[in-house]
């Protein structure tokens, strides 16, 4: 193991966000998971500070999506830690809903709830899980609603919207919780590509406002555009980590160098 | 067929065979035509049988006594009832057995599919054992195995099956206590019946509060901290009375039970409130499995029962006390304790003041028969257990489909958000699986009402049998008959039907 | 800031996972104490297991009176199962009534009937259209001479000797053969423009479907003569036939409109637009995918018939579950406790391997359908 470290100058477009000196998010340490007998996150040494907007790429397979499930505990590690807002993630019950409450997800597969309406979708959480009053929580919901520019579909249900809306509602679903940290699992990545763009305005919006994000995403252009470090997984390790301008001009592992010529020809 | 032409310069006209409407058309009174002549062939033929066979024909036959026995009826039968009351006494058989038989299969079969899906090999497998093994045997054999070989090999009356509450089992059936209120007992009915409106009125306006406000209110809240206590109370003391009773016998053991109950209440209303949950699942626990492993396992010594039983109570015990710590306190949770206690305690402090009785007539065993208490004939309880058990094994997989219908990441999505496990089941898992266990529920229970004709082969006085079997046997009428009992069964399906579309129009997901 | 440039000099190579993730202790924790709920459920399990099977042990095993044993050894107490009961009466149970020395009639068409349908059954075995041909339309006109009799010399046996699993068998070939093609016909008819078919169609199938079958077998044992021209009498046997052959293809109607509604609209205007007519549209192109999709369903169907035929016992016919009816009651010289018990789970036993078979073929089928669909 060895740290290379570089010093590059952030660009202009980044100098708004604020990235704390002393505020940890989320820190990871030492930490293995197995599938059964199959070893699919080894080692994982990861320490993510306030405001920090995280992309994490790698080809499929290489456990991007498991170690950002890991840290809601959706996927349970079997070695190591894994701290998110200063509580450590174990079994107890009590410290998970702690996570998860201050923690969102945003998934591949949008996952909104078929039976309820947008409304009802985005203030199910805030009503049950945090006890706000149902005005209140309609009201906070339909302020996300305009922040993700669909208020005017309060009163549809799931079904009705393309899959673009849909994900821009489940953004504002776990925005509604008023999480501190938001972690995105390929949301375009079941999108049409002239639906990506919506959610990635959305995306970038969000990180304009210093939400600490992690995405697990194949757009290279949100990464250099947002992202202030990209982390190269494969093969359940993490290989290569950097600021995006580094990154992308100047990969150091072989299996990065790889990675990146397939999907930048 | 046909080679390229390239001479056909007109514009194509449709030859009038060729043309699909008229074709069609064509088609379709053939058909008809067909049909007609078909039934009139059938018509004639009847008529000719009927007239050689010296029957007359028409639905006069209803108002002629009937003249024969029911074995079992709700309605007042007699032989002198006419043919119409024995078709309304048996659509009400038809309709008691398959009411009794739903309601059973529905909570056996519930349970079977919940178990299929569970995540313990031993229970999961358990479930698969039975539903593969019911499904895929005739009802009608299991019907003569419950019947003939099961209750029939019953003992003789003298020698009937004693189970607790004065139920007794023999060859002519089960014998069971007939509640039998005197009037004052209509003033407790209906202080129940108010009851229930009142709790349900005061769930809807807690819950109702609860979304507006964030929480439930104050006085709610309060009462059912109270409630709770109070429920707790009963609970221990009735639980330690039996301990003591039963197992650990002392003197003095109902003051001790009432004093240990007292703290246990006073407990519960603290922050320890898991300990006294914890300790009164330990004892019912252990009251139960004691019980119970001592009457399967009666060849085992009583010391060893006693260990295992309070080994295997501990650790319910400790699930029980985990659980209960990760309960929201008592101003977030719905306040269930203070239902209970409207719905059952109002009721019962009415039979305390008014003095209304409600005595239970026991059957008691005379020099040849059971006399007093309700009698289920044997027809009666073979069909009922037989269809239920049947019938579980269906509604076991329609209930495991719809579980698993309701995709895994909506789960994850609830958790995600943070939802706890009972919010996420109440209001994201079950309302979709619901949604798709709902419609081939009904189409079981409707199978079942019709599996209930199965009922004639073992003598149950169902519809098929009085009316298809019996009446039809003495009048001979046996189209106006057998007419009859497919109308009621077809109005049954059309109903359910109805219901069914209304039903599903109402809740089907809106897709673009 | 810390600097956060990092490249991975060593790749981790693969652990084995802890013990707790592999290994029988690790399956027992996640199966079976994976929270200590599951712990209860698990002792529960196993407390109910203990409970149940030394018994069930003992009287299909243990205690039980062997096939080679006496009745007198049944009546002892304490006695389970009485196997020699049944294998005493199994001539009974599989022929009921048919004349003894005749027996070998039956044998060569069950011999014939499993030499035909094995071959059609596994999907490696070539010539299944000939198969077919021969299973649907000669076997049972050999059969049926080689049962009744009557010509070649062979001696006239009527249907009512026939009896036991021989007619249970009959009834469901014969209703399962004709009820197939008679529900495709059904099924076509109600997606039919034309409305006098179509309501004829929905008509006959939600009737059937609404009422129980039990009804239908009454209708068809008590009507049909009366609906015959006079003179004109219709056998016992046929009588059940029809009735149950209805009855399947309502339900069976219905499921193949389920395989005919999952076709989507271009493969009906692909062929149209091959200038197909419209039996050969459906023969060549839509029937073959439509009933591909509904297999598990068809077999469903056809193990409920197959349980239904046990109801032609209310309207007087001798099946298996009559003849295990007749010798419990009738059978004094076998009388004791457990003969009855041990009659009906044998008949239990007979119908459950059938319909668990055909149950395991269609998720056999499905699946090796399934991946052809996936590639």
């Amino acid at each position: 193991m060895s740290q290379v470290s570089e010093t590059t100058g952030a660009p202009t477009a980044r100098s708004t966000m604020q990235i704390s000196d002393t505020n940890v998010a989320i820190e990871v340490i030492g930490m293995h998971k197995w599938y059964a007998d199959f070893h699919v996150l080894r080692d994982i040494n990861l320490k993510v500070m306030e405001g920090e907007r995280i992309v994490i790429a790698g080809p499929s397979g290489s456990g991007k999506s498991t170690l950002i499930r890991c840290i809601n505990r959706l996927e349970e590690h079997q070695e190591g830690q894994i701290i998110v807002n200063g509580t450590e993630l174990t079994a107890d019950l009590k410290r998970i809903d702690e996570v998860r409450r201050e923690v969102g997800m945003v998934f591949q597969h949008f996952n909104l709830f078929p039976h309820l309406t947008i409304l009802q979708n985005l203030t199910l959480a805030p009503i049950w899980v945090r006890g706000i009053p149902k005005a209140e929580a309609e009201a906070t919901a339909m302020h996300y609603l305009e922040r993700v520019k669909i208020p005017e579909q309060a009163n549809k249900f799931p079904g009705q919207l393309s899959g673009g809306q849909q994900q821009r509602v489940a953004i504002a679903r776990s925005l509604c919780m008023q999480p501190r940290i938001m972690l995105f699992d390929e949301p375009t990545s079941a999108l049409d590509p002239e639906m990506v763009k919506e959610v990635l305005e959305v995306m970038i919006s969000l990180a304009e406002d210093g939400m600490t994000m992690l995405c697990v995403t194949h757009e290279m252009g949100f990464a250099r555009q947002v992202a202030n470090r990209v982390i190269f997984m494969d093969q359940g390790q993490i290989i290569e980590q950097n600021e995006p301008e580094a990154f992308f001009s100047n990969p150091q592992h072989e299996r990065t160098k790889l990675f990146l010529s397939q999907i930048l020809h | 067929m046909t080679t390229l032409d390239t001479g056909r310069a007109a514009a194509p006209r449709v030859s009038f065979f060729n043309d699909p409407v008229i074709r069609g058309i064509i088609y379709q009174v053939v058909v008809a035509g067909l049909l007609v002549g078909f039934i009139a062939w059938i018509v004639g033929n009847t008529a000719a049988n009927l007239a050689a066979q010296n029957k007359t024909t028409g639905f006069d036959f209803l108002w002629k006594t009937a003249g024969f026995d029911i074995s079992f009826s709700l309605l007042p039968w007699s032989r002198g009832s006419f043919y119409w009351e024995a078709f309304l006494v048996g659509i009400t058989n038809t309709l008691l057995v398959a009411f009794i038989g739903i309601i059973l299969a529905t909570m056996l079969g519930f349970t079977l599919g919940i178990a299929r899906l569970s995540s313990n090999f031993i229970i999961s497998r358990l479930a698969t054992v039975y539903i593969e093994t019911i499904r895929n045997i005739p009802l009608l054999l299991q019907l003569f195995f419950w019947y003939f070989a099961v209750l029939k090999a019953m003992p003789a009356v003298r020698e009937s099956l004693a189970l607790p509450f004065d139920i007794f089992i023999n060859q002519r059936g089960l014998m069971v206590p007939r509640p039998t209120p005197d009037q004052e007992f209509a003033w407790v009915m209906i202080t129940f019946g108010i009851a229930v409106v009142v709790a349900t009125a005061l769930s809807v306006w807690a819950m109702r509060t609860r979304t507006l406000t964030g929480h439930y209110p104050r006085q709610v809240v309060l009462a059912g901290k109270a409630a709770d206590a109070f429920v707790t109370f009963l609970i221990a003391f009735a639980a330690l009375l039996v301990l003591f009773a039963v197992i650990f016998p002392i003197s003095n053991a109902p003051v001790l039970a009432a004093i240990l109950a007292v703290l246990l209440a006073a407990l519960s209303v603290t922050r320890f409130a898991a300990l006294t949950r914890g300790v009164l699942s330990f004892v019912i626990a252990f009251l139960v499995l004691d019980t119970a492993l001592g009457s399967m396992f009666s060849w085992l010594p009583s010391l060893f029962v006693t260990v295992l039983g309070a080994a295997v109570a501990l650790v319910i015990a400790r699930v029980v006390y985990t659980g209960a710590l990760e309960r929201p306190p008592s101003e977030a949770r719905f306040p269930l304790a203070l239902m209970a206690v409207i719905v059952i305690g109002a009721p019962a402090l009415v039979y305390w003041l008014s003095g209304a009785t409600l005595a239970f007539e026991v059957p008691v065993l005379q020099r040849f028969n059971f006399v007093g208490g309700l009698q289920l004939p044997p027809e009666f309880v073979a069909l009922a257990f037989g269809l239920t058990i049947y019938t579980a094994s269906f509604i076991a997989e329609t209930v495991r489909a719809g579980i698993q219908a309701v995709n895994k990441g909506q789960t994850e999505a609830a958790q995600s958000l943070g939802l706890k496990e009972g919010d996420r089941l109440r209001l994201v898992i079950v309302p979709q699986a619901m949604r798709v266990i709902i419609p081939p529920l009904t189409s079981q229970y409707l199978n079942l009402t019709k599996n209930s004709s199965l009922g004639a082969a073992i003598g149950y006085p169902e519809l098929v049998n009085v009316f298809a079997g019996t009446a039809l046997n003495q009048t001979g009428r046996a189209i106006e008959c057998i007419a009859l009992t497919m109308l009621v069964y077809l109005i049954f399906s059309l109903l359910t039907s109805l219901i069914m579309n209304w039903y599903n129009a109402r809740v089907s997901l809106v897709e673009r | 800031m810390t600097d956060i440039g990092f490249v991975r000099a060593d790749m981790v190579d693969a652990k084995p996972a802890p013990n707790r993730t592999s290994g029988a202790i690790a399956w027992a924790q996640k199966n079976l104490f994976a929270t200590p709920l599951d712990g209860v459920l698990t002792v529960l399990g196993v407390v109910f297991l203990l409970w149940i099977v030394p018994p069930l042990y003992n009287f299909f095993i243990g205690h039980a009176v062997g096939p080679s044993g006496t009745v007198e050894e049944c009546r002892m107490e304490n006695a389970g199962a009485c196997w020699a009961y049944i294998s005493s009466e199994m001539e009974f149970f599989i022929y009921g009534f048919y004349d003894i020395p005749q027996q070998w009639r039956p044998n060569i068409v069950f011999a014939l009937g499993a030499a035909l349908l094995i071959p059609l059954l596994i999907p490696k075995v070539p010539f299944k259209r000939t198969n077919a041909v021969l299973f649907l339309f000669a076997y049972p006109v050999v059969s049926y001479f080689l049962l009744a009799g009557g010509v070649f010399g062979l001696m006239p046996i009527p249907t009512e000797k026939w009896g036991g699993l021989l007619v249970t068998l009959i009834i469901s070939v014969v209703g399962i053969t004709l009820s197939f093609p008679l529900g495709i016909i059904l099924a076509l008819g109600r997606q039919s423009k034309m409305p006098v078919i179509k309501t004829l169609c929905i008509g006959f199938i939600e009737l059937v479907r609404a009422v129980p079958l039990i009804s239908v077998l009454f209708m068809a044992s008590i009507m049909l003569p009366l609906f015959m021209p006079q003179g004109m009498t219709i056998d016992k046997f046929l009588r059940a036939l029809v009735g149950v052959t209805l009855f399947t293809s309502a339900y069976m109607a219905e499921v193949v409109r389920g395989g005919l509604q999952a076709i989507p609209r271009g493969q009906y205007e692909a062929g149209a637009s091959l200038g197909l007519s419209y039996w050969q549209r459906m023969y060549f192109i839509i029937l073959p995918q439509a009933l591909k999709h509904v297999i598990p369903g068809i077999v469903n169907s056809f193990i409920a018939l197959f349980k239904d035929t046990s109801l032609v016992y209310i309207v007087g016919m001798k099946d298996l579950l009559e003849a295990v009816k007749t010798k419990n009651d009738t059978a004094l010289e076998w009388q004791s406790a457990n003969t009855a018990t041990t009659g009906y789970l044998f008949a239990a036993m007979v119908f459950w391997v059938f319909c668990f078979s055909m149950s395991r073929y269609s998720i056999f089928m499905e699946r090796r359908l399934n991946t052809g669909y996936k590639r």
